[in-house]
């Protein structure tokens, strides 16, 4: 089995906050966007995905709160707050400047 | 802000960690649905659906722990570690048992020795700025230092600029009569910047005044917090108050503080000033050498320059006072200027830091052992490791598991190791030689609190590095297979390298303890010059007025003698002015009449009165012993020593011969002595010193009659028990006259080795244990080899080997590690002993007979921890070994 590409060491925490910013979402919801999104190329492990909500949590850049999903189960549902907000603007910055830093050494190089 | 936060959240998850965990199970049940729902809607079976939904998401409970890790304090998986470790230890009392004791043992004795060693060699004194005090002694060329005249002091002081501050002292034993019994004390008599010098100040009332310090000044006393509680009830209106010392009455003026404590004089318990006559008359006590000097440098000067400039200083006032120093045998060449620390334990210091080094092997061979154990335990618990792994556990998480398992043992052990300790610090204070200075500051104090907390932790980590890095390394999955063999092997390797170094330290220590024994034995082995065996002593001390003359004082002590001789059981009894082996020192000049041209030379001055020989047993060697003819008036009639006649006369008939001695020496006009005897040496600093000039004369023909003398009393059975009528007897003489220093001379000879008997008693002990340990290291690393290879000896034995073979196949393995051991440890004898070289005495630190009998020693124990595992694989059946595979 092709072992799918890994995620950027540090991305994780920058690709939940993103999802969270449509709506609230709730573990495996968060998983299948992302997935969706990278069009199946992405797969956040769960090993990854709960430590990193409970870090996310801790931090207060995200909130949690159970809720009833439209099959009626109850699921926690995570929540971007403001501070959230304000780290994925610091997140995506830093990401794009790498993204750049990268694409320069790739070009030139 | 942000860490506060944080903080707080933990905490909050912490107390409600139930819920927390309840509500992640959930999230992550409602995940492996939504997967499973995803998966029938692909069309799969619901079984399968379920399989591939749970095969997806993973090993939940190491997710859940993920998760707990992230939310949860460092020290929460710690204490789940701990509380593992502590489950681990109680399913295992057995060896959790020996290896605590081990480690107590070996932390115990560590923290034990280091109370010593650390005040006395490493801790500052107690004063202000303790490093500048300096001792400060007259020399003479190619002569050790002397004490200083009061002379030398008088005049350095006034002079010298090196210095803020100098002092001098002399013993002084004052008796106090109370309602019971008189009591002597230690004390001193002191120059009267003595306090200032060390930069101590009494607590109550005050310091001496310059002006009580001179000839025929006012009597006045500093107490001891320890004497003022104990005598004078703690009275805080002490000062201006009179006791009555000697029959004089004194004037309390201070106390000193509990916290002072006299380093120079540790037994002193009283001071009062020295009162010498500054006029420095020539013929007075005044030039006698018999002061100690203590001096506080002025900083930035080296102790060097101070001792040159003292030096000069000297031969100024050699010239000023010439007549003074012809009186006590000439002035000093020089000073020398030492540091009070390095001059109070330089006797002690290579003992000390001896055994300093024992007690680091000891604990060496116990962290070896420990090691050793777990390894081994390691082989049994390997599929317990394996089997965590496969459940998703860390091999961080293993190897930490280990060390605080590991940890957790020392820790226990070092509790264990405190009790040790405390009992061993209380058995160094009563073992302990007397000349061991600061004995009052051996104690269990914050630093040696810290510094076994220190050792322990050390010891947790050492011990459990090694079984560690094993069960990490090795591979987990073979564990669960039934045999590993491979990963044995090279656990055999390791334990085999431990058990050759425990074996090689344990013959480090067993060499010296013998080296140590062998000095010991050759010493008393030594004739002492008189029979010891059977022989009372005491020190009998005149005090009051009623004694100030001297027929006084003769008269009370020959009443005594007579008393005593009348005690039943008493064969013989006598005075000396000195008493062998006791600590005495008292030397004086004699001059011969036949040789004119030479310089006076000391011997060793014994005042006795008639019978002293015969109570004594030294031998007449020509001529007659003292007896009543001997007394005052009489010509006087002096014994010498062998060894001094044969050096002064050769092969001449010293009988007839005459001298002068002590302060007659040099003075024509007084009249000569006549030799009438010769007797036998006698031993008295030490058995190893060889110091045997010596003259005695009777009590009543000598210059004064000493008003301290030592009774020396011959029983017919146990000596010690006579001491109390022989006591009664003096005091039914007068019952206000101090008796001390009561010891057996069968204890004073072997406490004259006290610090070679102190030095062997720990030698030999940290020996045994070192020896016992290696044994059960070859023992339990033999014992597992042949567990591991029952399989192997029952197929030899299937093949035909006898018993005996498969005897010898273990006896070999176990003798190959000793031998090992053996060579190694040998090179370590050899390296170590170079340190002893001061503490033996009459043998060489390559003596053959000690390292043959210690290598016999050695493998003789290591085959006895052989004969077992080998003993029980020779009795391997191999059908029923052979049938188990």
């Amino acid at each position: 089995m092709p072992r799918k590409p890994d995620l950027l060491p540090g991305t994780l925490d920058l690709l939940i906050l993103k999802t969270l910013t449509r709506a609230p979402l709730h573990g495996y919801g968060i998983a299948q966007s992302i997935k969706q999104f990278s069009e199946d190329v992405l797969t956040v492990e769960e090993g990854s995905l709960y430590p990193a909500l409970q870090r996310l949590l801790l931090r207060g850049w995200v909130k949690a709160a159970w809720k009833r999903t439209e099959t009626n189960r109850r699921a926690r549902y995570y929540t971007l707050t403001i501070a959230g907000r304000k780290q994925l603007g610091i997140e995506l910055s830093q990401f794009e400047q790498m993204i750049a830093a990268i694409g320069h050494v790739l070009q030139k190089a | 802000m942000d860490l506060l936060f944080r903080f707080f959240r933990r905490l909050w998850l912490l107390v409600r960690r139930e819920q927390f965990s309840a509500e992640l199970a959930d999230e992550m049940a409602f995940h492996r649905e939504q997967a499973e729902q995803r998966f029938l809607d692909q069309g799969m079976s619901s079984k399968d659906a379920h399989y591939a939904a749970l095969r997806e998401f993973g090993n939940s409970t190491r997710l859940a722990e993920q998760s707990h890790e992230m939310v949860g304090f460092g020290f929460e998986t710690a204490l789940q570690d701990v509380r593992y470790s502590v489950r681990q230890l109680r399913k295992n009392p057995g060896f959790a048992f020996i290896a605590v004791l081990i480690l107590a043992l070996g932390i115990g004795a560590s923290t034990a020795i280091f109370s010593a060693v650390n005040p006395i060699l490493f801790k500052s004194l107690p004063y202000p700025r303790a490093r500048d005090l300096m001792m400060v002694w007259e020399v003479r060329k190619n002569e050790s230092p002397r004490y200083v005249a009061f002379g030398s002091f008088h005049g350095l002081a006034e002079r010298s600029h090196s210095f803020e501050a100098m002092a001098v002292m002399k013993p002084w034993q004052p008796t106090m009569i109370s309602e019971d019994q008189p009591e002597r004390f230690e004390g001193q008599r002191v120059s009267a910047g003595y306090f200032r010098a060390l930069a101590v100040a009494p607590l109550l009332g005050r310091d001496f005044e310059a002006a009580e310090d001179r000839f025929h000044g006012p009597n006045v006393v500093i107490l001891s917090d320890r004497l003022w509680r104990r005598r004078f009830a703690a009275d805080k209106f002490i000062a201006g108050k009179q006791v009555t010392l000697d029959d004089s009455l004194y004037v309390v003026i201070g106390v000193m503080p509990s916290s002072f404590e006299n380093v120079l004089a540790p037994a002193a318990e009283l001071w009062a000033p020295l009162q010498y006559n500054e006029a420095l008359p020539a013929d007075g006590r005044e030039w006698g050498h018999h002061l100690r000097m203590v001096g506080r440098i002025r900083p930035g000067v080296s102790s060097g320059q101070a001792a040159s400039e003292l030096s000069v200083i000297l031969h100024t006032l050699a010239q000023m006072y010439a007549k003074g120093y012809e009186s006590s045998g000439g002035a000093p060449d020089g000073m020398i200027v030492n540091s009070l620390q390095s001059d109070l334990t330089q006797g002690v210091k290579p003992a000390l830091l001896a055994i300093l080094g024992a007690v680091i092997m000891v604990l060496l061979i116990a962290c070896v052992n420990v090691t050793n154990l777990l390894l081994s335990r390691g082989v049994t618990r390997h599929a317990e490791f394996a089997m965590r792994a496969a459940l998703g556990a860390a091999p961080n998480r293993i190897i930490r598991q280990l060390l605080i398992e590991s940890l957790l043992l020392a820790a226990i052990g070092g509790a264990f190791g405190m009790l040790v300790a405390e009992g061993g610090v209380r058995a160094l204070v009563v073992l302990s030689p007397p000349e061991l200075p600061r004995i009052g500051a051996i104690r269990m104090d914050g630093i040696v609190f810290a510094f076994a907390f220190g050792i322990t932790t050390l010891v947790g980590l050492i011990v459990g590095l090694i079984p560690a890095r094993h069960a990490s390394r090795s591979d987990l999955r073979s564990g669960l297979q039934q045999s590993s063999r491979q990963t044995a092997t090279g656990q055999q390797l390791v334990r085999r390298t431990l058990v050759v170094s425990e074996v090689a330290l344990a013959l480090v220590l067993l060499v010296s303890a013998g080296l140590l024994l062998r000095s010991l034995e050759r010493l008393f082995a030594i004739d002492p010059g008189f029979d010891a065996s059977h022989v009372l002593s005491m020190q009998v001390q005149e005090s009051g007025h009623r004694f100030d003359t001297d027929a006084a004082r003769q008269q009370f002590f020959t009443q005594v003698l007579e008393a005593v001789r009348q005690v039943p059981g008493v064969t013989a009894a006598a005075f000396t002015s000195q008493l062998p082996l006791s600590g005495d020192f008292e030397s004086y000049g004699v001059q011969f009449e036949a040789l004119p041209n030479e310089n006076f030379e000391p011997g060793f001055r014994y005042a006795v009165s008639p019978g002293y020989f015969e109570t004594m047993h030294i031998p007449l060697r020509r001529g007659r012993l003292l007896d009543e003819r001997d007394r005052a008036g009489a010509p006087v009639a002096v014994l010498l020593s062998e060894s001094f006649v044969k050096r002064k006369f050769q092969d001449q008939d010293p009988i007839g011969k005459r001298i002068h001695s002590g302060p007659d020496a040099g003075h024509a006009d007084r009249p000569w002595g006549t030799i009438v005897g010769v007797v036998g040496d006698v031993k008295q600093t030490s058995l190893g010193v060889s110091e045997p000039d010596a003259f005695y004369t009777s009590t009543s023909q000598w210059s004064w009659v000493d008003n301290a003398q030592s009774l020396v009393v011959r029983t017919r059975g146990e000596a010690a028990s006579l001491a109390p009528a022989i006591r009664a007897a003096i005091w039914a003489v007068d019952k206000n006259v101090p008796v001390v220093r009561v010891a057996t001379l069968d204890n004073l000879l072997a406490s004259s080795e006290a610090e070679r008997r102190f030095a062997l008693v720990l030698f030999g002990a940290f020996a045994l244990v070192g020896l016992v340990l290696a044994a059960s290291g070859i023992y339990g690393v033999l014992s597992g080899s042949v567990t591991e290879r029952t399989r192997e000896i029952g197929v030899r034995a299937a093949l035909g080997a006898s018993r005996s073979n498969i005897l010898g196949l273990v006896l070999r393995q176990g003798m190959h590690l000793t031998g090992l051991g053996v060579a190694v440890g040998l090179i370590g004898a050899v390296a170590a002993s170079q340190t002893l070289i001061t503490l033996l005495f009459g043998v060489s630190r390559l003596d053959p007979t000690t390292y043959f009998g210690v290598i016999a020693l050695v493998i003789a124990v290591s085959v006895i921890a052989c004969g077992v595992p080998a003993w029980r694989a020779a009795g391997v059946d191999p059908s029923i070994t052979l049938r188990a595979e």
